[in-house]
């Protein structure tokens, strides 16, 4: 199913526009796609360009402008469930979220054939729709599904509980190092480095390179990653620090 | 010095967490300078057998030439070094091998694979692609991209449609543009880009670019630049983390040393014997 624009005023549905054309135009002229006949709405208001599974939505220079979910924009990039404002209307932006096949099917990389110029205007680029090969062996209704929600590929990946390392000896006693990103560095690279990686299931310290290997609890690592435990004592050339996750 | 001294290399592939084929493939050549990934494409085993044919044509070919020619050397038509038309025939010839398999089998109908390939020489590499995998390099503590993918996404980016920071919410990532094996031609793109020791180049396959951050690809690179085959580990660790939705392939090749081509009749005598 292709994506859609539902138009509604005061919170009544008035009509659904299914987005099968590249470019649709929105306007109070009776020549654009969706005419909404409103003194605030201008000729020609705005349009939406569809190319394959994406919708881009652009003013047209209107006179009183539009709103997408309440902020005043000029181009956007449409999500499923934005609102578009334009006067007292209100076009939502639908598009189909639920799928019958697998992830795997609609992230295999297919080729699109065609003399696709370089840096092409917008309208040329749309022009490649209709020339998508696909070289898989995907049934057509399977490649259209392509919608498919990719909100959990977009989703952040799962955190553990929040942690911190605390220096216990050495000139910066007391700091504490929040373990904020992905992957923390101990140590100068060149020199000797340890790294705390967070991971779902929790956060392991790695020995990388240097004379001396990192211990915990004062057993030395080894060159596999050691998950870390609350309150595990790590020490990194001559510099003891305390791991801990934070309530 | 020679390349073989100068440069640190390791590669890694997993099939991710979903899928359960694997279709990409990586090759490294230490010998002749020349590492090359691809990503396959197509029904079944196709994909596999795409970018086998694409690495073992590439690497075996060029591995070759190189044996009675050097790299470095200009053409005298247009001056441009020899690499970049290694490169650029053997690609092709790649190109046709798995183009006319998959006229002639109809199991392997419409296969086809990204490339992406750097040959190092004479303190330089020469970098070729095809479609969406990718080569960064690491300098410093800064993370390029070497390449520029032949996506849909990519020319939406560069028209202007759409931000890079709004790329990621897009659902047209996996369209390319430009592959091997699907059309009887094919242009790849191919830069000479001189290089530095202490560089860091990777070259992946996207199962690693969509699944993770640039920024964290940098971080992990940096941090772990002084154990390559640790920082590949990681970087698979991290896409899979992520969800590993795809295969993901990594190759990385630090500069340890200069590898200029040594000038003198003398010193390209020395050199021959030091092979």
């Amino acid at each position: 199913m292709a994506a859609k624009l539902i138009l509604s005023m005061d919170g009544v549905q008035v009509k659904e526009y299914p987005l099968v054309k590249e470019r649709i135009t929105i306007g109070r002229k009776s020549s654009n796609d969706i005419v909404i006949d409103n003194l605030g709405v201008s000729g020609e208001h705005a349009a939406i360009v569809t190319i394959l599974q994406d919708s881009f939505l652009e003013d047209l220079d209107s006179t009183n402008g539009l709103n997408v979910n309440g902020v005043p924009a000029k181009k956007h990039f449409l999500q499923n469930s934005d609102e578009i404002e334009i006067g007292k209307h209100t076009l939502k932006y639908v598009t189909d979220q639920i799928s019958q096949t697998t992830a795997e099917d609609f992230e295999k990389t297919m080729v699109l054939r065609g003399p696709v110029k370089q840096a092409a205007p917008v309208i040329e680029v749309a022009d490649h729709t209709s020339t998508l090969v696909q070289t898989h062996v995907l049934s057509a209704d399977k490649a259209k599904v392509m919608t498919a929600d990719i909100t959990d590929k977009l989703a952040p990946p799962v955190l553990p509980q929040a942690a911190v390392v605390q220096i216990l000896t050495g000139p910066n006693a007391g700091k504490e190092l929040e373990l904020l990103k992905n992957l923390t560095t101990l140590g100068k690279p060149g020199v000797q480095v340890a790294v705390l990686a967070r991971r779902p299931s929790g956060y392991f310290i790695t020995y990388v390179e240097g004379s001396t290997f990192p211990s915990v609890n004062g057993h030395l690592l080894n060159d596999q990653p050691r998950q870390l435990n609350d309150h595990d004592v790590i020490e990194l050339a001559g510099v003891k620090m305390e791991f801990f996750l934070k309530a | 010095m020679n390349v073989i001294q100068a440069l640190k290399t390791v590669s890694k592939t997993h099939p991710g967490m979903v899928r359960a084929h694997n279709e990409d493939s990586v090759s490294v050549d230490v010998a002749a300078g020349l590492v090359v990934l691809a990503d396959g494409m197509g029904g079944y085993n196709a994909g596999e057998v795409a970018s086998g044919i694409a690495i073992s044509v590439t690497t075996t070919e060029i591995a070759r030439r190189l044996k009675f020619e050097s790299a470095a050397a200009k053409a005298e038509k247009n001056g441009v070094d020899n690499a970049v038309t290694l490169l650029r025939n053997n690609i092709q010839k790649a190109n046709s091998s798995i183009y006319h398999a998959s006229q002639s089998q109809p199991q392997y109908a419409g296969m086809g694979t990204t490339i992406v390939a750097g040959l190092f020489y004479d303190n330089r590499v020469a970098v070729a692609h095809i479609g969406d995998s990718r080569m960064y390099r690491l300098r410093g503590e800064k993370l390029t991209t070497v390449t520029r993918d032949h996506s849909l996404l990519q020319e939406q980016i560069d028209s202007g449609l759409i931000s890079v920071e709004d790329a990621r919410f897009s659902k047209n990532k996996n369209l390319v543009t430009r592959a091997v094996g699907i059309d009887p031609n094919v242009e790849p793109e191919i830069h000479v880009y001189p290089v530095q020791i202490g560089d860091v180049y990777l070259l992946c396959s996207d199962g690693l670019n969509d699944m993770v951050e640039d920024a964290d690809i940098e971080s992990a690179l940096y941090a772990m630049q002084g154990n390559l085959p640790l920082a590949a580990e990681q970087l698979i660790q991290m896409a899979n983390d992520n969800g590993g939705r795809d295969n993901v392939s990594v190759i990385l090749v630090k500069i340890t040393a200069d590898f200029a081509e040594p000038k003198s009749w003398w010193a390209k005598f020395l050199h021959v014997f030091q092979k």
